[in-house]
């Protein structure tokens, strides 16, 4: 992150969303956590469910806070999204949790049926998602979690980028009226957003502005996405990063306009490139605007043991990947 | 809503549920047989005798809640539901046709009245625990049923949600499993064997009872006593209903390959032990009819089986034009 303190080098960042650089890395799960708490206080009926992993998913201060409304499920998925599904018919919000590979992993059938067709507004969360769970191996790295839920009817896809982002969308999805999923990561990442900027499902945000390359990210390596847009500044390359938080519903609108702009687009994510961030993003610009697209994203393999930073390396998610692809959209002509 | 309180006329109610069953299984040409009609006297108890429902008012807060956990056996649902009043009793010839509000396998929320989505199986059970934790949290004293196959049980979801109801000490929780010994591939004993599963339930910390899910005697009791003992209970209840597959049909009685087919052109005759009480229990139906219902397909029908109706309304093909589904569009 070092790169993007050195402010000279990031020209184009947007300050209309109040960006924040300088505090220290902290996991998405945490965000979920406390979003948790502050939920369970303004509404009762919000009631939380998990299996087994309820400190890992930071759903422990909840449980402690509310334990009449924690239900714990044990090792046991399916059971846990269609318990949800039921307490979601009486009135309930409930928010599901495990780790992604599991859930919604373990459980599509369940969810696709007693959720998204029963239209209950049950949220699931999937943590650990991405190869950057690290030494825990590919088992435990959840890379088609998204694939899964975006195909479903009335479920909507979020991926926050950090802390902020994912507390804010925690109480967001809690607000919504249908089936949610909510993809939350292991390791401490960096901070992006403050507590002052905003978020709306379905609205992607411009972290930096930029014409000659549009990089859309989702979930923490958006920090790899700017460090990209940082290190592309040298060479006199403008890239525009958009934060793609909602990957279900996609904002169509910020993106046919990147298109339209850039005219060149690069998409990055923890996840296989098939039927995550990228495929939406292929999918739509090739119906409605076609420019050249490079995916970035695990490329239809499995993840690996490893330390986190190192497998992003070793997987070409790391901002050095993410520069070269840009560097090779943009040799093609406008 | 008024009961139907004898035997009688309970017996007589499943009997023309029975044939309303085949009726629309013959319109429909495909679906499940064997299933609905074993089925049919449990269903004719709950929801003519048991449980707290407003067909007028199917969203009424105060009401039991009736989880269909098999959704294959929605045939038998429909028809008691059409019965009761839920929805005019000649929609059940829409059944498995496109707009049709009764959806090959339920969908909640195209038919008012139905509580979920079923169809894949092992998962009813969960959603009924979820719900009996949620009314338990907000202090209510709703009951919530429960109906499973036997053969469903093969699942592990099934098993997941029996531990669950059992820690949770849901006493307002009753499940009936319909204990007729079939499944697609043949015996459940064969495919899978499940006995001794009352032994099991009592071993996973579950109140269990065996009845004849035939004997509609047995079955009026047992679900009363169940349903009265909820407000104290402090384990879940498995009601293991032995029922004979194809109820009523001669020929698809304990036949386990009319599991998943429809009936072809077969006559459905009542029972002749019935005829000899039909009399007094037609009557007890007739009131029960002019009393609780008025809408205008009833009062003319009145107890009418469904065959004959097809008859009367000279029915040739019945679609959205003749029938209204009131099936909101998206």
């Amino acid at each position: 992150m070092k790169i993007l303190k050195s402010t000279p080098l990031f020209r184009g960042v947007n300050t209309a969303l109040h960006l924040d650089f300088s505090k220290d890395k902290v996991p998405t799960r945490n965000g979920y956590g406390d979003g948790l708490v502050e939920l369970g206080t303004k509404n009762k009926n919000v009631v939380a469910l998990c299996a087994d992993l309820t400190e890992s998913i930071r759903v422990e201060p909840f449980a402690t806070k509310f334990p009449r409304r924690f239900f714990e499920m044990g090792v046991a998925e399916q059971n846990l999204v269609t318990v949800a599904s039921g307490l979601a018919a009486v009135g309930k919000i409930p928010f599901a949790s495990s780790y992604a590979a599991f859930c919604p992993g373990r459980c599509w059938e369940q969810i696709r049926t007693t959720i998204c067709y029963n239209n209950q507004p049950v949220k699931i969360v999937g943590a650990h998602a991405g190869i950057s769970v690290g030494p825990d191996g590919a088992t435990h790295q959840a890379l088609e979690d998204v694939a899964l839920m975006r195909s479903l009817p009335n479920m909507i896809v979020v991926v926050p980028a950090d802390y902020e982002q994912a507390k804010k969308a925690t109480l967001a999805i809690a607000d919504y009226k249908g089936p949610a999923y909510l993809r939350l990561t292991r390791s401490k990442t960096a901070q992006m957003t403050s507590a002052r900027t905003p978020f709306r499902l379905g609205e992607a945000q411009v972290f930096k502005q930029g014409n000659d390359v549009a990089i859309i990210g989702a979930g923490p390596i958006l920090q790899s996405c700017l460090e990209a847009a940082a290190l592309l500044e040298r060479e006199g390359i403008h890239a525009r990063v958009i934060n793609c938080h909602t990957i279900k519903p996609l904002d169509e609108k910020i993106i046919l306009r990147a298109a339209k702009e850039c005219k060149r687009v690069v998409t990055v994510e923890e996840h296989q490139i098939t039927g995550g961030l990228g495929g939406a993003v292929a999918e739509f610009l090739g119906e409605h605007f076609p420019v050249p697209l490079r995916r970035i994203g695990v490329q239809d393999r499995f993840g690996e043991s490893g330390e986190p930073n190192e497998l992003m390396k070793v997987f070409k998610l790391d901002a050095t990947a993410i520069v070269k692809a840009c560097l090779d959209v943009v040799k093609i002509k406008k | 809503m008024k009961r139907l309180t004898s035997i009688p006329a309970l017996q007589m109610m499943a009997n023309i549920i029975r044939e309303d069953i085949i009726t629309s299984l013959q319109e429909a040409k495909s679906g499940h047989s064997a299933g609905p009609l074993g089925m049919a006297d449990i269903f004719t108890a709950l929801y003519f005798n048991v449980l707290e429902h407003n067909p007028r008012n199917p969203a009424w807060e105060g009401r039991d809640r009736m989880v269909l956990s098999n959704g294959h056996i929605c045939p038998v649902l429909y028809a008691t539901m059409a019965n009761a009043g839920y929805f005019p009793k000649k929609e059940l010839f829409t059944l498995r046709k496109f707009g049709s509000r009764l959806q090959g396998h339920p969908h909640r929320e195209s038919l008012p009245g139905l509580e979920t989505t079923s169809g894949p199986l092992g998962s009813g059970l969960a959603q009924a625990a979820g719900m009996a934790s949620g009314l338990r949290l907000d202090g209510k004293k709703n009951v919530v049923f429960c109906a499973c196959s036997d053969g469903e049980q093969d699942e592990g979801n099934h098993w997941e949600a029996v531990m669950f109801a059992a820690k949770n000490k849901l006493g307002n929780l009753i499940a009936i499993t319909d204990r007729n010994y079939i499944q697609i591939d043949g015996n459940t004993e064969q495919i899978m064997p499940l006995d001794p599963l009352d032994e099991k339930y009592k071993a996973f910390n579950w109140d269990v009872k065996v009845i004849n899910g035939n004997n509609m005697k047995e079955v009026l009791a047992t679900l009363q006593q169940a349903r009265a003992r909820s407000s104290t209970a402090t384990k879940p209840l498995m009601i293991i209903a032995k029922t004979t597959p194809g109820k009523g049909v001669d020929y698809m009685e304990n036949d386990y390959r009319w599991h998943g087919a429809p009936p072809g052109t077969l006559k459905t005759e009542r029972a002749p032990a019935l005829d000899r009480q039909a009399a007094v229990a037609l009557e007890e139906i007739h009131a029960h009819e002019v009393e609780e219902r008025g809408n205008w397909y009833h009062s003319h029908f009145k107890f009418k089986p469904l065959h004959e109706m097809k008859k009367e309304l000279k029915v040739k093909n019945v679609d959205k034009k003749t029938v209204g589904t009131g099936r909101k569009k998206r």
